[in-house]
Parts: structure tokens; sequence; C-alpha cells
């Protein structure tokens, strides 16, 4: 504890020396993916000290009278610096923080916009109350306990419970809730100007798609967006920017070969363990985090099509 | 080893003696601890003896949703076991459930699906006729599967509460032990889910009792608690009599019975509300 406060009271030294300098984060990389539209690329991780927590994309969309955001990051300090990006290249003020679904590396960076209303699904704010503490505790494991400070206050202000379009000022942006795919409260969001569609985690590239939610459900959702008029899309893991639709292909391959490998595992009698043995083992090499999300993604499915 | 405590104490000493001190002492010295605990907590004074191989337990050693962590026990069926008690040592309520099979059980033994809460030993302690509790024991890695909300879509889940379903083999012959599974639709909340709106924990509510009969006999009557997972799910065995039917019977926590009755005919099972 000692040393703990002396090491506190030194930082404390530190700031002051270089009070100079506004207490502030550094601002977050973000390219412009189209024009007013910017996106920061997260690490294909898990999170953990060398990226930070950060593991997700972001990103926000400038209109004359302000700015949305597009989900917030792992962690309250990706918020801050996210913040800071907005400011660096816009000059304008966040108007709505849009939270694309209730996992962590989306939503944890929302404390950096306490003055700012928050948009989500309808069933957003059940669904992560039931698992903030989680989370909280599973980042404070991941990072330490400083990085998981500061999480805010699960917080709702704009539910969606089936679209919602928002003008930011000669730019109208469509908020979309989906029934349950990726998680049980997936948003996405569309900007009309542009063509551009911020998929949220409906949208895996390269990292294995991970299934909180219902993969025969997320292969339907796919199904209603394939149609949306978008040129591009940002992931919410993968590169910032990608072809629409063509860009769904991998994700769905991976989500029918599960589907159809549980299935073929329930109709011979087998059970969990081996079903987790051997469904999708085909699509191994072709994602990154197989080995960390392929058998939760085996069990879930087969908890679910077991019902059948 | 109850044969020849002696020579197995001796061998188990100089197993420790003989080995270097493993980084994880402490651990193991930790779980030696708990289970004298539960020993003491659910059977008293009785003597356990290691099962070797007449009852095995087969659980992943890492788990992939520690919500959901499938657990197989096989029993060596001539040992006609009166009860199988399955344990879960740091869990916060251990005792998962305990099986007492009847007439109708051919007796080899039960799988189901367990909630982990951190890394524990999980056991399965059979009863014998005359008395004798004989263990098995697997370690699984898995955290937090107790506070875990792992209900995905609680709309559906609360559309299909109450809801059996019964999967019988492709083939039956009277008389010729059959694996069945009894699948309840419940959401088994363990109390230990934390609500970040309402400050409060979810209440507990959850399945108490599933008892299961084959013409008219009873194949296994189980008491199970929260450590067992969502949706609790049973596979066991059963020797079908001609012309019989299958008869489950679950009561939860807050008084709400749940039936459902099948003919024990080959086929994909049947599924249905409860009645």
């Amino acid at each position: 504890m000692g040393i703990r406060l002396s090491r506190a009271a030194a930082t404390a030294a530190l700031c002051l020396l270089a009070v100079a300098v506004p207490a502030s984060a550094e601002p977050l990389a973000v390219t412009e993916i189209a024009p007013g539209i910017f996106v920061h690329q997260g690490t294909i991780a898990e999170p953990a000290a060398d990226n930070r927590g950060d593991t997700a994309n972001m990103g926000f969309i400038v209109g004359d009278d302000g700015v949305a955001v597009v989900d917030s990051g792992g962690t309250p300090e990706l918020g801050r610096r996210l913040r800071e990006a907005i400011a660096a290249r816009t000059g304008k003020r966040p108007v709505i923080v849009i939270n694309t679904h209730m996992h962590p590396d989306h939503v944890f960076g929302n404390a950096a916009f306490a003055d700012v209303p928050i948009a989500g699904h309808a069933t957003l704010r059940d669904a992560l109350a039931a698992r903030q503490d989680v989370y909280r505790q599973r980042l404070t494991e991941e990072l330490g306990a400083e990085a998981a400070g500061g999480i805010a206050p699960v917080r709702v202000d704009r539910p969606v419970a089936e679209e919602v379009r928002i003008d930011l000022g000669n730019r109208i942006i469509v908020l979309t809730a989906h029934p349950t795919a990726h998680t049980n409260n997936d948003l996405t969001v569309f900007d009309r100007k542009t063509g551009t569609l911020f998929a949220g985690d409906l949208l895996f590239i390269d990292h294995l798609p991970v299934v909180d939610g219902n993969a025969l459900g997320w292969l339907r959702v796919i199904d209603g967006l394939e149609r949306m008029p978008a040129m591009r899309a940002v992931p919410g893991h993968g590169p910032a920017v990608v072809d629409w639709p063509s860009a769904l292909d991998a994700e769905r391959r991976y989500l029918t070969v599960l589907v159809d490998g549980v299935r073929r595992v329930l109709k011979a009698g087998g059970g969990i363990q081996d079903a987790v043995a051997r469904v999708a083992e085909g699509e191994q090499d072709r994602w990154l985090l197989f080995d960390a999300y392929n058998p939760r993604n085996v069990t879930a499915t087969f908890a679910a099509l077991e019902w059948e | 080893m109850t044969q020849y405590p002696l020579s197995g104490l001796l061998a188990g000493l100089l197993l420790v003696l003989s080995t270097p001190v493993p980084v994880a002492a402490a651990d193991r010295a930790d779980d030696v601890a708990r289970w004298d605990l539960l020993h003491d907590m659910y059977f008293k004074d009785r003597p356990v003896e290691e099962a070797g191989g007449r009852i095995r337990i087969e659980a992943p050693a890492r788990a992939y949703d520690a919500a959901l962590v499938p657990v197989r026990v096989e029993v060596e069926p001539s040992l006609r076991l009166k009860t199988l008690s399955l344990l879960v040592d740091k869990n916060p309520v251990p005792l998962a459930a305990t099986v007492r099979f009847g007439p109708a059980s051919a007796g080899s033994g039960i799988e189901t699906r367990l909630r982990v809460n951190e890394y524990t030993n999980v056991r399965a302690l059979g009863e014998t006729q005359d008395g004798r509790l004989l263990m098995a024991e697997a370690y699984v890695k898995a955290a937090g599967g107790c506070s875990a909300p792992a209900v995905k879509d609680p709309q559906e889940a609360l559309a299909r509460l109450g809801r059996i379903k019964v999967k019988l083999p492709d083939t039956l012959a009277p008389g010729s032990p059959a694996t069945v599974q009894v699948m309840i639709s419940h959401p088994n909340s363990s109390g230990l889910q934390f609500d970040q709106v309402s400050r409060t924990y979810i209440p507990a509510h959850y399945i108490q009792s599933i008892t299961i009969r084959s013409g008219g006999q009873l194949v296994l009557e189980a008491e199970t608690d929260i450590s067992i997972s969502e949706d609790p799910n049973l596979r066991f065995s059963v020797v079908p009599i001609e012309g019989g039917s299958l008869e489950v019977v679950a009561h939860d926590t807050k008084g709400a019975s749940f039936a459902r009755t099948v003919p024990l005919t080959a086929g994909a099972g049947a599924d249905g509300p409860a009645l």
C-alpha cells in the first residue's frame, strides 16, 4: 500500500511537471474510408496487455451538426482516445454514441461519452445489465484493475426496436435492430450518403465469427442484410472497410458448416463432446482465433439445435 | 486401496517424497482441504474408495462454456449402484445432483451438463447396494459458470420454458438396455446472476427433482441443484418393457411441475409442451 501510494505520488508529480500539455489521451489512429466516415481498426486478438484491449473496430460519421460514434472501444481509455480523434479530425462534437451490441470490446469506451446520449438495440440494456459485472471482472483479469476502472453504468437512452433515422445535419443515418444472430441485440448503422454499412459483429472478417446468439438466426439475418443497398461495409472485426455484399461469403460459409455439422452429430445421436471434436474442423486454417472460439460456437449451437 | 490401505498410503508418500515440489502444490493442498470439507459435509464419516475404473468420469479438461460443461459418468452395470452423486468441489453449491436408480434402470451411468465456477475437481460418487462409496474424479478448468448469464435469448427461453423433449434411440428392443435423453427447458437460475441495472441478483429458480419411470417402474429419481446447467439435460439407460412408456416428471423451486409421457418405441423421440 505504501509503495502504491508513493508511486501514485510520483506519477502525480510527473503530471505536474508535464502541465504544459493538457491531460488528454493520444488520439486513436483513424482512416477516412468514405467522405466523412472514419474508422479505427482494432487488432484481431483477444484483449490482452499487449493490445490494451484494442481488439474491435470503431468509427464515426460526420454530419453538419455533429458526429455519430459507432462503438466506443474496449476500455474507457480507448473511448477517450476515440473522442480525441473526433476532436482532431472534425472539430465537431459527438451528438450520439451508437453501440452495435453488448460485447465489452465495443461498449466499455462509453465511459468517455458520459455527456452524449447512447443508442442501442431495444434489448441491449437488459442484456448488458446481466453481463456487465462478468465483463468487468474479465477485463480486470486481462488488462488489470486500472484499465478496467471507471467503466460507465449501463445506459441506453435511445432504444431501437426496429428502425430509427438520425439526421446529423445534411446526413441521415439509419439504425436497424436485428433478430437474434451474433447476440440478441445486434444493430447496424447505414449511411445513406455514401452507401456505407457499419455491420458491427454481424460481419466478421478473418476473426472467427463468434456465436453468442443463434447461428441459424444469424444466417437468416445475413440473407436480409445482403439486400441492403450498401457499397461497402465496416466489419466489427477485420479490415477497416470491405466490399459489400461479397464480404459476407466467408462468414456465411462457416456458419453453414457449423449448423450442418452440429445437425449431423445430433442425428447420429452424438453428444456435445463429439460435436466439438469434429464440427467445422475444415475451417481451422481459414480463420484467426479458431481454437479460441470454435468449441464455444459448437457448444452453443448444439444446445440450441437440439431443441429443433 | 481399501484392501491394502497401508501400501496405498506408502505409495502415496513415496510419490510425494520423490516428486519435486510442484508450483501448484498450494492449489493441490487447497483442493484436498476442500474435498475433506465436502466429504464431511455430505458423507460424514463414511469411507470413500477410489472407483478404479468401475466408475469413470469424463469431462473436458478446459471447458468451452463454463455454464455448460458436459459430463459423462460411466458405471460398470454389474455394480448395480443404489445412488450416484455428482459434485463440483469449488461451486457455491457443490452437490449438483444425486440420482437414485430404480429397477428399470440399466445401471450404466448418466450424462448431464454442469456449471463450473472455478478451476475444480468434478466428482462422481456411486453408492453400492451394500453401502460402499466409490469415487471417480476429473479436473476441469473453467470459470464463472454459476454467475454467467448463459441465456442467450431470454425471450425464446421464456417461450420454451417447461417444454420437455425425449430422445429415443433408432432401435429399441424390450429387455435390452437403451440410452435415452431427456431435456427440460428451464432457465435453472442460480441466484448468482447479477443485474447491473436493477442492482439485484436474479432470484434462484431451478429444477429440483426429476423422476423417470418406465412402464410404471422407477428408472431414476434425481435431486438437482443450481450446479446443473440451464435446460437440464439427462442421458441415462433404461431397460424397456414390451408396450411400455417413459414418464418424465420434474418439479422446480417455485412449485411448478412439468410432465411428459412418451411411448417407448423406436424413433427420433418426442417433443411437446409440458402437460
